[in-house]
C-alpha cells in the first residue's frame, strides 16, 4: 500500500479538543506527523490588553477547562509581582490547597480520558466518579465547578468555608484508597502495559531541547518541578517530592501522574497542618506601575507562565501566555514517528492534551 | 419435544413446522381449488394444475422449512435482544452506572426503541463510495449470520432440519459461514472510500488471517474427539463421556479468545477501534444499515457463545431440572457474561500485538491441544 496522509481531526475521538493531526502512514506505521493547531484560538492576549487587570481573572480561568484554578492563579501571581503586593500567608496556603485539589481533578480528567483512548471505558467512568469528589470540594470553596474565578490579585475571593478541612481530608483519605484501585485496574492489566510500555519514548535531552515541561518531562527522567526549583506561594514550607520516572514512555508518564496525585494528597494534608490564621486578602491598587513582571507556576500540564507589562494605566499593556501544551503539542511529530496508527491515541493521550490553553 | 415442561407432541421443530405448513397449504388449496371449480375452462384448468403443485410434497417441504426458518429467526432475535440488554446492563453496572432504565422493565425494550430511532434516520451513502460494495456488505454480513442460525441446533430437533434430520457436517457449514463476515468488512472498508474504513477493513482481514487458524484447530480437536462433523454427534459424544472443556481445556481457552477476536470485541476490536479510527470500517454507515451492523455484531456474539457451548460445554447436557434448550441457552448466556466482563476490564490490543498473540501464542497452543486430542483418541479414551 502506498503512503497516505490521514487527517485525524479537527473532529476526531482521539483529539481531546479541536486540533488536527496530519499523519502520513505507510500501512499502519507512521512515517511523518504534524499537529495543526489554532482551531480554538480566541485571541486571549489581545483581549487581555483591553480589559482592566481584575477583569482578566475570569478570562484566564477559561484558558483550560481542566485546570482553571491554575490559570487564574498564574495570572494573579503575575499581577501581584507587577503591582509588588505580598500575599498574606493564609491566602498562600489556601491557594496551595486549591491548586493541589485542582491538580488531582485535572489528572483524574486525564486518566479518565486515557481509558477510552486505549479502549477501556471503565477507566473513564471510575476516574470521573472520583473527580466528582474534588469538584464538590472546589464547589464548596468557590461556588462553581469548572471555572472558579477564586484567586484575586492580592489574595482570594473568600476564606475557607466552615468544615472544609474535614471534608477535604475525608475526600483525600478516600481517594488515596481509590488510587490503589486504579493501579490495580491499569497497572494490573497486561494489555495496558503492552500498549504503553516502550511506546512514545521521549528522551530526556530531546524533551529539554524541545521545551517540554511538566509530567511529560519528568516522565523522561528530568527532575524539574517549579514548585520545588522556583517555589511560589507556600510550596517552600511544604513537604513533597516531585514524581520522576526515567523510562520516558507512555507508561512512565502515566506513573508520574499517578505519583503526582499521591503527592498532591500529601501536600493537601501538610498544608492543612501548617495553615496559619490571618487575612486572606490584601487590597490591590487599580493602576499598575510602568514595569513588567511574570508569574511562573507548575500547571498540571507543565510550566505555565504569564508575562504582564504595565504602562501606568488600569489595563495591561501586553500579556504573554506561555502555555505548556502548545510546546508539547508542537513536538508531536517527534513523539509519533515510527510508531503505529494504533499508538496515536496512546501517545497523544499520554501527554494530556488541553486545547484551550494551547490555542489561547 | 417438550416446551416449558409441557409435552407438545412434536418430535422436532420440523414436525411443528410441517403442521403449520399443512394448515397454510390447506387454506391456499381451498382458495385456489375452490376458484378452479367455479371458473370457466382455461382458468379452471390452470388453477387446478396450480392446486396440484401447492399440494405436492416438495411444496410442503419448502413451506415447512420456511416456517422453521421464521421460528428460528424469532428465537434468535429474542436472544439477540436479551444479549444486547445483558451487555448494556451488566457493562453499566460494572462501570458504576445504571444503563437503560426507562423503556420497558429494567430498560429491556430500549434496544427496540434504539432500533426504531435508527430506522427513521436517513441512510447516507458517501458520494464517491462504491455503491454496490457499500450496500452489499451489510447484507452479506447478515446473511452469513442468519445462515449459521439454521445449522446450529439449540436442542436436538430445535434447528433447521428436514424431517427431523440435520444437514451433514453442520460444524463445517457453521464455521465456513462464520468466516465470511471479515470479507464483507473488507469490502465495506474498501468501498466506503474513506481512509479510516480502509484501515479498519485491512485490520479485519489481518485479524481473520491470524485467528481463523487457531480457532479451526481447536474445533478440529473437538471433531477428532467426538468423531463426527455435526453438532448433534459432538454433543452426544460429550453426553456419553464428559464435556470437552475438561480434556481440551487449552483448546477451550484458545477457542474463546479466538471467538472474541472473531466477534471484534474488546480487547480485540481493532477493526472498529473508535479511539484512532473513529468507528473503523462502520464509520460511513448510517441509519438502519448501521443498526443492522450493530445488531449483527450481537447476533454473531450469540452464535459464538452457542458454538462454544455446543463444542466444549456439552450443549444441552445437564440435569433434567431445565429443558434441554434451557441448558444450551444458560451456558451461552454464561459465556456472554464472561465476554461482557472482559470488555469492562480490558483495554484494546494493538495491531501488531494481536498478530503476535495469534501466531506465536494461540497457534502453538492450538497445535498442542490437537495433539492432546489425538493422543486421547489413540489411547482409546473415548
Amino acid at each position: 500500500m502506498a503512503e497516505m496522509v490521514i487527517n485525524m481531526g479537527p473532529q476526531h475521538p482521539m483529539g481531546h479538543g479541536l486540533w488536527n493531526l496530519k499523519v502520513r502512514v505507510d500501512g499502519e506505521t507512521i512515517v511523518w506527523a504534524e499537529a495543526e493547531l489554532g482551531y480554538l484560538h480566541r485571541g486571549y492576549e489581545k483581549i487581555m490588553e483591553n480589559k482592566q487587570y481584575v477583569m482578566n481573572i475570569p478570562l484566564a480561568d477559561r484558558l483550560c477547562y481542566a485546570a482553571a484554578m491554575s490559570w487564574s492563579h498564574v495570572y494573579c501571581l503575575a499581577c501581584e509581582h507587577l503591582f509588588g503586593i505580598a500575599v498574606p500567608p493564609r491566602a498562600q496556603y489556601i491557594r496551595v490547597i486549591a491548586l493541589e485539589i485542582q491538580r488531582i481533578a485535572s489528572h483524574l480528567m486525564w486518566l479518565g480520558a486515557y481509558g477510552p483512548d486505549l479502549g477501556a471505558l471503565t477507566g473513564f467512568l471510575y476516574a470521573m466518579r472520583e473527580r466528582e469528589l474534588f469538584l464538590d470540594l472546589l464547589e464548596s470553596l468557590t461556588g462553581s465547578r469548572l471555572t472558579y474565578t477564586y484567586t484575586r490579585i492580592g489574595g482570594l475571593a473568600n476564606d475557607l468555608p466552615p468544615d472544609f478541612e474535614r471534608e477535604a481530608l475525608k475526600a483525600v483519605a478516600y481517594f488515596e484508597k481509590k488510587l490503589n484501585d486504579y493501579e490495580r485496574f491499569f497497572d494490573g492489566s497486561k494489555i495496558f502495559r503492552m500498549r504503553t510500555e516502550g511506546v512514545g519514548i521521549l528522551r530526556k535531552e530531546e524533551a529539554i531541547a524541545a521545551g517540554i515541561t511538566g509530567p511529560n518531562l519528568r516522565g523522561s527522567g528530568a527532575n524539574l518541578d517549579i514548585r520545588k526549583d522556583l517555589p511560589y506561594e507556600a510550596y517552600e514550607e511544604l513537604d513533597f517530592e516531585p514524581a520522576v520516572e526515567t523510562a520516558g514512555d507512555c507508561y512512565a508518564r502515566y506513573r508520574v501522574r499517578i505519583k503526582e496525585m499521591r503527592e498532591s494528597c500529601r501536600l493537601i494534608r501538610d498544608a492543612f497542618k501548617k495553615i496559619p490564621a490571618g487575612d486572606y486578602r490584601v487590597r490591590s491598587p487599580r493602576r499598575a506601575p510602568k514595569r513588567d513582571a511574570y508569574g511562573r507556576v507548575e500547571d498540571p500540564r507543565g510550566e505555565a507562565m504569564i508575562y504582564v507589562v504595565g504602562d501606568g494605566s488600569d489595563q495591561p499593556y501586553r500579556v504573554k501566555i506561555r502555555s505548556p501544551m502548545f510546546i508539547t503539542m508542537s513536538n508531536c511529530g517527534m513523539l509519533l514517528k515510527g510508531y503505529k496508527v494504533a499508538d496515536v491515541p496512546a501517545i497523544m493521550g499520554s501527554i494530556d492534551v488541553c486545547m484551550g490553553e494551547a490555542d489561547k | 419435544m417438550a416446551l416449558f415442561g409441557i409435552d407438545t407432541g412434536w418430535s422436532s421443530l420440523y414436525d411443528f413446522s410441517e403442521g403449520v405448513a399443512k394448515w397454510i397449504i390447506g387454506i391456499l388449496s381451498w382458495i385456489v381449488g375452490g376458484l378452479g371449480d367455479n371458473l370457466p375452462w382455461v382458468f379452471g384448468d390452470f388453477l387446478h394444475w396450480s392446486d396440484g403443485i401447492i399440494r405436492s410434497d416438495l411444496h410442503l417441504a419448502l413451506v415447512a422449512i420456511t416456517v422453521e426458518s421464521v421460528v428460528l429467526l424469532l428465537i434468535a432475535t429474542a436472544n439477540l435482544l436479551t444479549f444486547i440488554w445483558i451487555e448494556r446492563k451488566l457493562l453499566a453496572r460494572m462501570m458504576d452506572r445504571r444503563g437503560p432504565m426507562y423503556v420497558g422493565a429494567l430498560g429491556y425494550l430500549q434496544q427496540i426503541a434504539d432500533g426504531l430511532k435508527l430506522f427513521l434516520k436517513e441512510y447516507i451513502v458517501p458520494e464517491k463510495a462504491d455503491r454496490l460494495g457499500f450496500d452489499a456488505a451489510p447484507v452479506v454480513l447478515s446473511a452469513a449470520a442468519f445462515f449459521i442460525i439454521g445449522v446450529v441446533p439449540i436442542a436436538p430437533g430445535l434447528g433447521l432440519t428436514y424431517q427431523g434430520s440435520y444437514a451433514s457436517a453442520t460444524v463445517l457449514l457453521a464455521f465456513a459461514a462464520f468466516a465470511v463476515p471479515p470479507f464483507a468488512v473488507l469490502i465495506a472498508g474498501w468501498s466506503a472510500n474513506n481512509k479510516y474504513t480502509l484501515i479498519g477493513g485491512m485490520r479485519a482481514a489481518a485479524l481473520m488471517m491470524s485467528y481463523e487458524i487457531p480457532m479451526l484447530l481447536a474445533v478440529a480437536s473437538v471433531v477428532v474427539l467426538a468423531g463426527g462433523f455435526d453438532f448433534v454427534t459432538i454433543v452426544e459424544a460429550q453426553q456419553a463421556s464428559i464435556w470437552f472443556a475438561a480434556p481440551l481445556f487449552i483448546g477451550f481457552v484458545v477457542f474463546l479468545i479466538c471467538i472474541v477476536a472473531e466477534l471484534e470485541r474488546i480487547p480485540f476490536d481493532l477493526p472498529e477501534a473508535e479511539a484512532e479510527l473513529v468507528e473503523g470500517w462502520t464509520t460511513e454507515y448510517s441509519g438502519m444499515r448501521f443498526g443492522m451492523i450493530m445488531a449483527i455484531d450481537y447476533l454473531r456474539g450469540y452464535i459464538g457463545c452457542l458454538l462454544a457451548t455446543l463444542l466444549f460445554l456439552g450443549g444441552w447436557d445437564g440435569p433434567a431440572i431445565l429443558p434441554d434448550w434451557g441448558w444450551t441457552l444458560l451456558k451461552a448466556y454464561f459465556l456472554w457474561v464472561v465476554f461482557v466482563w472482559m470488555r469492562a476490564s480490558l483495554p484494546r490490543v494493538r495491531t501488531d500485538q494481536i498478530l503476535h498473540i495469534g501466531w506465536k501464542r494461540l497457534l502453538p497452543l492450538a497445535m498442542l491441544n490437537l495433539l492432546v486430542a489425538v493422543v486421547l483418541v489413540s489411547l482409546g479414551w473415548v
